[in-house]
């Protein structure tokens, strides 16, 4: 039987999944991701059989159930069901052009934590205080993305965070060990390595990409400054969209300046990313 | 395949039905967001909107009411909290967030109820407040010798818990510090001797906990002792600033435990290691009772930073970890309580366990953590803290449960806060940002941003749970009369003025010692037991009660210290509700033996001694 390499993704981060869990008890529990999941997964299956009658493809959607799951904590289970239904269904009611515009991993818990607040927090301790999760996260991570081709935005990515923890030293009396300290715990790690990078809801361009990863660590800075305490979260929310709003005018502007041409297919086409 | 634009959804073409089912998704989408303002108004139905009742209507409506009457009561005790190195300053407040304790006794015999404050503040002194049974109480320390305890040389106090440790009939005092534990001999009601050489005490402790309780059953109660920061740590005189736990969740950096025996001579002997008492997590609060029914008591700890530790006792020989089969320790939390009820009257012991819940940064709840099953062994334990109503309270320390209206099920005092600082902006962004960093960053105290007197879950209320008897609290916190927002940390309750009532006392750091008197709809009888063992330890800690009327059943124990630096009064409280009349009571000594005693009076006083 021939291995389908749509499935690494998602085994990739069940594998995560499971080890820190296993190691460190990082889940709320086994309900709470299993309801993720499957409204995750039961949504997906509902829309996209309802509004575009194509095969069924549960894969993203088991992606996105399993990243509420991880980066979101709560001791109640009714976030895990409405912030994986919540992720699937922006990918079928927030479009523009027949592209979605926010990563869903990233719009479920940006809605759970703005609206949701007191029964809601990140994913924002570490698992453990040993070095190999760090290392193992990282390791594999770099890798599975390297493969992909989308090393550069995370790299772009680690180097606007120190760069512009710097600067946030200036403005405030905290050290560079304490501005740089969420970098080195999981939630950033799982948002560098998988939810900035996901091909649907980045720019095509490498370096268009590496641009808009650098904005996203700006705006980031800007809301940390501002004590914000899901900056990370909120400014990919903010400037992912914005980018991919820019790049359709500008693809539509050179469309409609060469009508012949045609649309560049996408080089990332059948990847299946970790956090959806 | 996925990647591909789905051009099929947008556009005109799309057929009238799919237009139609686009719109109902949308509509369903903005239904979905509007879900957790829905959740919120609806689970704040358990709450009372009623604030500020009359004492009248508050007992109409909910049994009872509570007023702060320590003025009145002639209690005037503020906390003052220790000031450690000059390199922890930038976050002193947070490091020093400890110290305020309360303890019940009844030091002298004379059938009322005393209370031992501490305080923190290198020169400050504790209290001992000795009930003049005329409703107002008078501080005695400084003459019996227990004030003057807190000292840059010998460390400053944290908690106390009274037992008689040499069965002599009078309560002795255990003094915990950040430094040298202290052991006071009660010198029948009139003073107080240190003992702590001649005891074998270790020279410095940094503990925040400490219970008795008699865990090989050879009628001498024994000590334990949990730590905080580690024992080689002298917090005024720091050779570096790497003294913070080293994860928020999984650190193993504190203090070490200790397992005092009583060898009956006047000495301990220290066995913690010998009975596998071994953790070295950062122990914020330790209560014991019989949770596998084998006639020995177990020990449950709760830690700050990691998870918690339940240890079962095989009988008095060596303690067996089960905190993860028994499920009580599978999440890492923040535990800084530990308290043992049986809320539901099931005859069985539900624990209830505090940790923090800040909206939108770290929502652990607490834990109620109910028995689901008694295979021989340890139970397994089910979280009913959110089903019950009794999870989200705030930055929580001490817990207390009592029946505080006597209607025969146990309500809960809970009190909230951390640092309630010269402004309200809060300090919760600097403190989450290094908290998710690498123990490297975290360990160490100098890369903590400084607070510069914000707040950290500070100027929070307390919470008084009602139990409704079906398995709901409701909060009635406003209602019964408790407004204060003083950063919460000990709850005792005790019947201070001898009226079969549950009185609360609460000690806040920073902030005063809050008496709250107490008034119970008459309706409502009671009943009431103080112990005396023979066999058993004579302070009788670790006997269990089981009181039968109306159909139902409720056990309780005499404890040696549990909730958060804190210890009830030594006597077992019972609310009846209307019940005219008690079935039993069984008493199980901890010495083994059972006594039955049919149909005792209610609204009565029961003065016990153990058979011989």
């Amino acid at each position: 039987m021939k291995y389908d390499r749509r499935l690494t993704a998602p085994l990739l981060i069940t594998l995560i999944l499971i080890g820190a869990h296993w190691s460190y008890g990082v889940l709320r529990g086994y309900e709470a991701i299993a309801l993720a999941i499957f409204s995750a997964m039961a949504t997906e299956f509902a829309l996209r059989r309802l509004l575009t009658g194509r095969p069924q493809q549960l894969v993203s959607a088991y992606i996105s159930g399993i990243s509420i799951a991880i980066l979101v904590r709560s001791p109640v289970l009714w976030p895990y069901a409405v912030g994986g239904v919540l992720s699937i269904m922006s990918k079928y009611v927030l479009r523009m052009k027949g592209r979605h515009l926010w990563n869903p991993s990233n719009f479920g818990i940006c809605a759970l934590l703005f609206l949701a607040p007191f029964a809601v927090a990140p994913l924002s301790v570490q698992w453990g205080n040993d070095l190999w999760p760090m290392l193992v996260i990282w390791t594999v991570g770099l890798n599975a993305i390297w493969l992909a081709k989308r090393a550069h935005i995370t790299l772009a990515y680690v180097a606007s965070f120190f760069v512009f923890a710097y600067v946030r030293t200036v403005f405030t009396d905290s050290s560079f060990a304490a501005e740089i300290a969420p970098i080195t715990g999981p939630m950033y790690q799982l948002f560098a390595l998988f939810m900035i990078t996901d091909p649907k809801t980045t720019v095509s361009s490498k370096r268009g990409a590496i641009v808009v990863v650098f904005l996203v660590a700006f705006v980031e800075m800007l809301l940390r400054l501002a004590e914000v305490i899901y900056a990370p979260f909120y400014a990919l929310f903010i400037v992912g969209p914005a980018a991919l709003l820019v790049e359709m005018w500008w693809k539509s502007r050179a469309e409609a300046a060469q009508p012949d041409a045609q649309a560049a297919p996408s080089a990332h086409r059948g990847l299946r990313w970790p956090l959806r | 395949m996925h990647s591909r634009p789905e051009s099929t959804v947008e556009g005109a073409a799309a057929p009238r039905p799919r237009r139609f089912l686009k719109a109902l998704t949308a509509f369903v989408f903005l239904g979905l967001l509007a879900t957790p303002v829905a959740v919120r108004y609806f689970s704040s139905g358990s709450r009372a909107d009623d604030a500020g009742l009359s004492v009248p209507a508050a007992l109409e409506r909910y049994g009872f009411a509570l007023q702060a009457v320590s003025d009145a009561a002639g209690i005037r005790f503020t906390h003052q909290p220790p000031m450690l190195d000059p390199k922890l300053e930038p976050i002193m407040p947070a490091v020093a967030a400890y110290g305020a304790a309360v303890s019940v006794t009844d030091f002298d015999r004379d059938g009322w109820q005393d209370l031992y404050v501490t305080n923190s503040a290198v020169g400050s002194r504790n209290a001992l407040y000795r009930n003049r049974q005329d409703g107002t109480f008078e501080d005695v320390a400084a003459p019996l010798g227990v004030a003057e305890v807190n000292h840059r040389a010998t460390g400053v106090s944290m908690g106390a818990v009274w037992g008689d440790y040499d069965n002599d009939g009078y309560e002795d005092l255990f003094l915990y510090r950040w430094g040298r534990p202290e052991l006071f001999h009660n010198d029948r009601g009139s003073g107080f001797t240190r003992v702590t050489e001649s005891a074998n005490l270790p020279d410095w402790i940094n503990a925040n906990a400490a219970v008795w309780f008699d865990y090989d059953r050879d009628g001498w109660i024994d000590l334990f002792v949990g730590g905080f920061y580690p024992a080689d740590l002298n917090l005024w005189n720091l050779t570096n600033t790497r003294v913070m736990p080293e994860s928020f969740e999984y650190a193993q950096n504190g203090g070490r435990n200790y397992l005092f025996r009583n060898r009956g001579d006047g000495i301990f002997e220290e066995v913690a290691e010998a009975t596998g008492l071994t953790s070295e997590r950062w122990t914020l609060a330790a209560a014991a009772a019989d949770v596998d029914h084998d006639g020995d008591p177990d020990l449950f700890v709760a830690n700050d930073f990691g998870i918690n530790e339940l240890y079962i006792n095989d009988r008095g020989r060596r303690f067996r970890e089960v905190g993860r089969e028994a499920n009580v320790a599978r999440t890492p939390k923040s535990g800084m309580n530990a308290s043992f009820g049986d809320v539901l009257n099931r005859g069985e012991w539900t624990l209830y366990v505090t940790n923090i819940s800040e909206p939108g940064v770290l929502i652990h709840g607490n834990d109620l953590w109910v028995p689901t099953h008694d295979s021989g062994g340890a139970p397994r334990y089910r979280n009913l803290a959110g089903a019950m109503g009794v999870e989200l309270a705030g930055f929580a320390f001490g817990a207390q449960f009592g029946d505080l209206n006597n209607d025969g099920w146990l309500d809960l005092f809970v009190t909230n806060g951390f640092v309630s600082g010269e402004t309200r902006d809060s300090y919760w962004y600097d403190y989450s940002m290094v908290a998710g960093g690498h123990r490297n960053i975290i360990a160490d105290a100098s890369n903590w941003p400084a607070m510069r007197g914000r707040s950290l879950s500070g100027y929070q209320a307390d919470r008084v749970w009602l139990n409704d008897g079906t398995g709901r609290f409701q909060d009635v916190t406003p209602a019964v009369g408790v407004v204060n927002r003083y950063d919460g940390r000990a709850v005792a309750v005790a019947d201070l003025w001898n009226r079969g009532v549950l009185d609360v006392v609460v000690a806040y750091q920073r902030g005063p010692l809050l008496v709250y008197k107490n008034t119970v709809r008459a309706e409502h009888g009671w009943i009431a037991f103080a112990l005396e063992g023979t066999r058993s330890n004579r302070s009788a800690i670790g006997a269990e009660l089981h009181l039968y009327w109306a159909g139902t059943e409720q056990i309780q124990q005499i404890d040696g210290g549990n909730g958060f630096a804190s210890q009830n009064q030594r006597r077992a409280h019972y609310g009846l509700g209307p019940a005219s009349q008690v079935d039993s009571i069984v008493i199980r000594w901890p010495s083994g033996t059972v006594q039955t005693i049919p149909s005792p009076a209610i609204n009565t006083l029961h003065a016990l001694t153990e058979p011989q």
